[in-house]
């Protein structure tokens, strides 16, 4: 019931900023229709819809840790923060209370893209669905950086940090503009080494229906976003008491 | 019935000492003020008897319960109207009311039922479905301190309420205070000599982090020898030599 309490609230803050959420939502989708509208004027299938879709999602998934940032970092900093600190909540309500209105704003984020994905020319079958679950453990891990950067940004850097570095890194690291093999070298090796383009990759494959190629991206994801999250809760929860010490 | 009971409350950040062995008893229903000028260690007080830092040393009880080992149980009778307005200004002053008395484990119909009633009883409704962050500044202040008493709270406490408040909006919040006072107990902070005069039952002075003098208003000047409660005020608080 507190913990509801908390995430109702935290729900209507986040949707009813219309600025961020237009732009979150309609960001993404914006790219998805110029990237198609590209790739219909040149020969090479450089944005192929299909290829497209799970790293548009991806990316768009970077503005839910921005939401979620802004949203932690700004109550941090306010006296209604005091007023939830004295009463009985227990860090459990608080973290869940956080994260739960996160997870279906998430998976809202990935089905529009995916539905205006259809209108361009992808197709609806089995595989979709997929698709959309294996980028469950993305989700979660953008959820828990935004969590992590609202717990030790203030909004402000938030904005900087998840608006502007995140969103790059979950575009040029991820092999949705361009393949990751014409750049080569240490520069994809580092891309390997973080979550992104394994949770686009594992999106992918989901998509061509080449399941046995799902796995190894995905515990990619999924190691990241356990660690993620499990170091979010750690730093939300100290920050949280030293923040009233 | 002891409402709190603090022994030898201490609160030390590195060398500077905010409360030093704060020794306070206070009764069940009463409105006791705590007055000192900035940085006298009141809201460091508040900040502890309200579990939200901990004590360096010593401890308080509040209707029994240890803020230090019970302070889940201390949390569930009290409620806190911060010094700033505490609202979430997205939420419309229903949704503020029905958000704090959920997260005091009221459901949804029973939350919906105390917001109608703290909404009459405040006379709000004319800017019940309003974004609280639109509200004037007495408006704000008026929710801010339902949203405290909706979870019913045995102990309440009022960190300057009428801080930047002009004369209608205080003398209207005076009020409200004055009609809560007997049922809870609630803890009172204010630079507003008057305010402390005018509403409380008992006066604390608090010094450079002790607590000087305790008593009525009366017993207070009586004991400085003063004409006012200013002149008392400020000559329990060591000031009168600076001021003359």
């Amino acid at each position: 019931m507190k913990t509801m309490a908390l995430a109702t609230r935290n729900s209507k803050e986040i949707l009813r900023d219309k600025l961020n959420l237009t732009f979150g939502l309609g960001f993404p989708v914006v790219l998805l229709l110029l990237l198609t509208a590209i790739q219909s004027n040149i020969p090479a299938e450089i944005f192929v819809i299909d290829q497209l879709t799970p790293g548009i999602a991806v990316f768009g998934l970077s503005f839910i840790s921005l939401f979620s940032g802004m949203l932690i970092a700004k109550d941090r900093t306010s006296s209604l923060m005091l007023r939830l600190f004295t009463s009985p909540l227990t860090p459990g309500n608080f973290i869940f209370g956080y994260t739960i209105p996160l997870l279906p704003m998430a998976a809202l984020q990935v089905g529009v893209c995916f539905s205006v994905a259809f209108f361009l020319g992808l197709t609806i079958d089995i595989n979709i669905m997929l698709a959309i679950i294996v980028l469950i453990p993305a989700m979660v891990l953008f959820i828990g950086i935004g969590l992590l950067c609202g717990s030790v940004f203030t909004d402000r850097q938030v904005g900087g940090i998840c608006g502007a570095l995140l969103t790059n890194l979950s575009a040029w690291l991820s092999g949705t503009w361009f393949d990751l093999d014409l750049v080569g070298g240490t520069f994809r090796s580092v891309a390997e080494l973080l979550p992104f383009v394994h949770a686009v990759d594992a999106g992918r494959a989901a998509i061509s229906g080449e399941y046995a190629a799902i796995w190894p991206h995905l515990f990619w994801v999924i190691g990241y976003a356990v660690v993620v999250m499990v170091i979010a809760i750690i730093v939300f929860t100290g920050k949280m008491n030293s923040d009233n010490n | 019935m002891i409402a709190i009971q603090t022994e030898n409350l201490t609160k030390k950040y590195k060398e500077k000492v905010a409360v030093n062995s704060l020794d306070l008893l206070v009764d069940r229903g009463e409105l006791f003020a705590l007055l000192g000028v900035n940085g006298a260690g009141k809201t460091t007080a508040i900040k502890m008897l309200s579990c939200l830092i901990k004590p360096t040393k010593g401890d308080a009880t509040v209707f029994g319960k240890s803020i230090i080992s019970e302070s889940f149980e201390v949390k569930e009778m009290i409620n806190v109207s911060p010094q700033e307005t505490a609202i979430a200004p997205n939420l419309t002053v229903r949704e503020n009311l029905e958000f704090i008395a959920g997260i005091h484990g009221n459901d949804k119909k029973s939350a919906r039922e105390k917001a109608n009633q703290i909404i009459s009883s405040f006379g709000l409704e004319e800017i019940a479905k309003d974004r609280a962050g639109i509200l004037s500044g007495g408006w704000q202040r008026r929710l801010s301190i339902a949203m405290a008493l909706i979870s019913e709270p045995q102990l309440l406490f009022l960190d300057e309420p009428t801080l930047g408040l002009d004369v209608i909006a205080r003398r209207e919040l005076w009020n409200v205070i004055k009609k809560m006072k007997g049922k809870v107990t609630i803890i009172l902070t204010t630079h507003y000599l008057e305010e402390a005069v005018h509403l409380s039952d008992r006066i604390g002075i608090i010094v450079k982090g002790e607590l000087k003098e305790t008593g009525t208003a009366e017993e207070l000047m009586k004991k400085t020898c003063a004409k006012t409660f200013e002149d008392a005020f400020i000559t329990i608080s060591g000031e009168g030599d600076a001021i003359i």
